[in-house]
């Protein structure tokens, strides 16, 4: 490539990432066009769906029916109603996705912090290692999910066997919870390790030496060089986790089928028998900007707590 | 430190890792063995590693049952995923392209709201875009599990950085030569971009094949179901035949891990560097 490189200063030599100047060559209609098929796919299942989710939260929608009243905020109203069955089961819902994810997020930052400590270095075999923790994230949830509601049988699982337990993982609180955790630590934790290790390796090696030269002990430098280098992959991967934990749906649909009497039953879950089996769409809408509303005040109080952090 | 403390200090590392990685396989090993027992011993108290006696039996029946065409559905989520793949692919690089490269009206204010929804929360999309769906007469049926998700802005947000960091000295030495911006795309930026590209497919395909929630929902009909819907009917069907389930939990995890154990860096590089979940 260096033989084709322009000395900078020449005609047409410019800084890389900037846009290539505007020639008179190209017809104005050109960029349109090659935005053109993508943008029609961002109209009409992402943009057109954020508006109409809107609008149908304020009707009563149900698709099989004719007439779909429109209901202004009750549909809303009645979710914060203590007293109405939608708002009762939904704030079920909500605290099982709540207590999921406050389970689940310390632990998936944690533990893959460790495993990418332990990788970080250079020996033999670590791509092998690396492959074999990543490997469960490739199955996807619905394979993930059949293994360990076998694995989890109270009467023949294996874990049970092994631990010399008699306990439901599957039908009781709090073990179920034990369990989907468990399973979602199992499944992701190479995900998130390698973003971490991603993140270690692009920290400068000049910043370990010189705190070594400085007579810095390993714990200091982890407290000095790792942990701040580190920040902006941790903010991501913070926010990245408390999503995905709070979209969790497939373990809950095949390990515990949302037992016992719908506590592990999250409120993506419900949203879905709600919108997409029992077709009362306006419900579930409603529930679907409540839901998007604290995961996004979530996300923010993130942000801001990082931010607030890095001015000692 | 003296060779002897940090010999040890490897060893215990490599003890540690290799613990660690063989309980990570075991669900999986026993995973296989369970799927090549018989109904009976796949369901006895007794665990076994090996499977006394080996019966490719699970196979045969749950490739033969009438209520779960696993072949079909296996046909499915091949045709699902390579299509969503392509999908992504051809709508988002001249998309990423021309917000990378070329300047034109309108230009922030499309990049912008492109990369805004990436922090809308799915959830909403979920309910307005089965409606949608429904009105393009499309469910129950592939298109879809390929079209809607490929709105996403993942695709153009990763590609549009890609361009970004290439030279632009080529493209700009092939427009004096009189090439149009069609063709440079075509003959320069697309060939420089491969990587970038095969791991987008790669990353889309995965995505698409282990997809569950959705596809759950929007097919209806066992000959229209791809595997992860298809297994998660059958389960509350069948859950006590977990032969014939370990079985059908293979035949969905061979295609992800051959791909995997093929393009094993390019999957984890690309997941790392551009931090995509799920």
């Amino acid at each position: 490539m260096s033989l084709l490189t322009r000395p900078r200063g020449l005609p047409g030599a410019q800084a890389p990432g900037r846009p290539a100047p505007r020639t008179p060559r190209m017809r104005p209609w050109t960029p349109y066009a090659f935005l053109a098929p993508y943008l029609v796919l961002f109209a009409v299942f992402m943009l057109a769906p954020i508006a109409f989710g809107g609008w149908t939260s304020l009707h009563e929608w149900d698709i099989n029916l004719p007439a779909k009243p429109f209901v202004g905020l009750r549909n809303y109203a009645d979710l914060f109603d203590p007293a109405d069955v939608d708002g009762a089961r939904f704030w079920t819902a909500m605290r099982a996705t709540a207590i999921f994810t406050v389970a689940s997020v310390p632990l998936l930052i944690v533990l893959p912090l460790l495993v990418a400590l332990l990788m970080n270095g250079r020996f033999k075999g670590r791509d092998l290692y690396r492959a074999v923790y990543f490997a469960p994230y490739v199955l996807g949830v619905a394979v993930v999910g059949l293994v360990w509601r076998f694995l989890l049988d109270g009467n023949i699982g294996l874990v049970n066997h092994y631990l010399g337990l008699d306990v439901q993982w599957t039908t009781a609180v709090p073990p179920a919870w034990v369990a989907l955790v468990g399973v979602t630590v199992w499944w992701t934790l190479g995900l998130n390790s390698v973003i971490f290790l991603a993140g270690l390796q692009d920290i400068p090696r000049e910043l370990h030496e010189a705190a070594m030269v400085d007579g810095a002990s390993a714990w200091h430098r982890f407290r000095a060089v790792t942990l701040p280098g580190l920040r902006p992959v941790t903010v991501f991967v913070v926010n990245a986790t408390i999503l995905a934990s709070a979209n969790m749906f497939g373990q809950s649909y095949l390990i515990t089928g949302g037992a016992p009497a719908d506590q592990t039953k999250t409120a993506i879950y419900l949203i879905a028998e709600t919108g997409l089996r029992q077709f009362d769409m306006g419900t579930a809408s409603a529930m679907s900007f409540v839901l998007a509303g604290c995961l996004m005040v979530v996300s923010a109080l993130v942000f801001g707590a990082f931010r607030g952090r890095s001015k000692p | 430190m003296t060779r002897d403390v940090r010999g040890l200090r490897r060893a215990l590392l490599h003890l540690v890792l290799v613990v660690l990685a063989a309980l990570y396989l075991s669900p999986l090993i026993y995973m296989v063995a369970t799927s090549f027992k018989t109904r009976e011993s796949a369901g006895s108290t007794e665990p076994a590693w090996l499977p006394d006696p080996f019966t490719t039996g699970a196979y045969r029946e749950i490739l033969s049952s009438a209520d779960s065409p696993v072949m079909t559905w296996f046909v499915n989520s091949l045709v699902a995923a390579t299509g969503h793949a392509a999908l992504v692919l051809v709508t988002a690089a001249p998309a990423a392209y021309a917000l990378a490269r070329l300047r034109f009206r309108g230009r922030g204010v499309i990049f912008t709201s492109i990369v805004a929804t990436l922090f809308v929360p799915p959830v909403v999309l979920l309910v307005p875009n089965f409606l949608i769906v429904n009105e393009l007469s499309w469910v129950d049926s592939l298109p879809a599990v390929i079209v809607p998700a490929a709105a996403g802005a993942f695709g153009v947000f990763f590609l549009r950085q890609f361009f970004l960091t290439l030279p632009a000295e080529l493209e700009e030495a092939a427009e004096l030569d009189g090439c149009d911006r069609w063709r440079i795309f075509v003959t320069i930026a697309l060939p420089l971009a491969r990587p970038a590209l095969v791991t987008l497919f790669l990353l889309s395909f995965l995505t698409n094949w282990n997809d569950f929630l959705w596809p759950l929902y929007v097919l209806l009909s066992p000959e229209s179901l791809t595997l992860p819907a298809g297994l998660g009917n059958f389960q509350s069907a069948n859950s006590i035949r977990y032969d014939l389930l370990m079985a059908g939990a293979v035949i969905a995890s061979l295609p992800v891990l051959a791909l995997y154990l093929i393009a094993q860096r390019w999957v984890i590089e690309g997941i790392s560097r551009s931090g995509l979940k799920g």
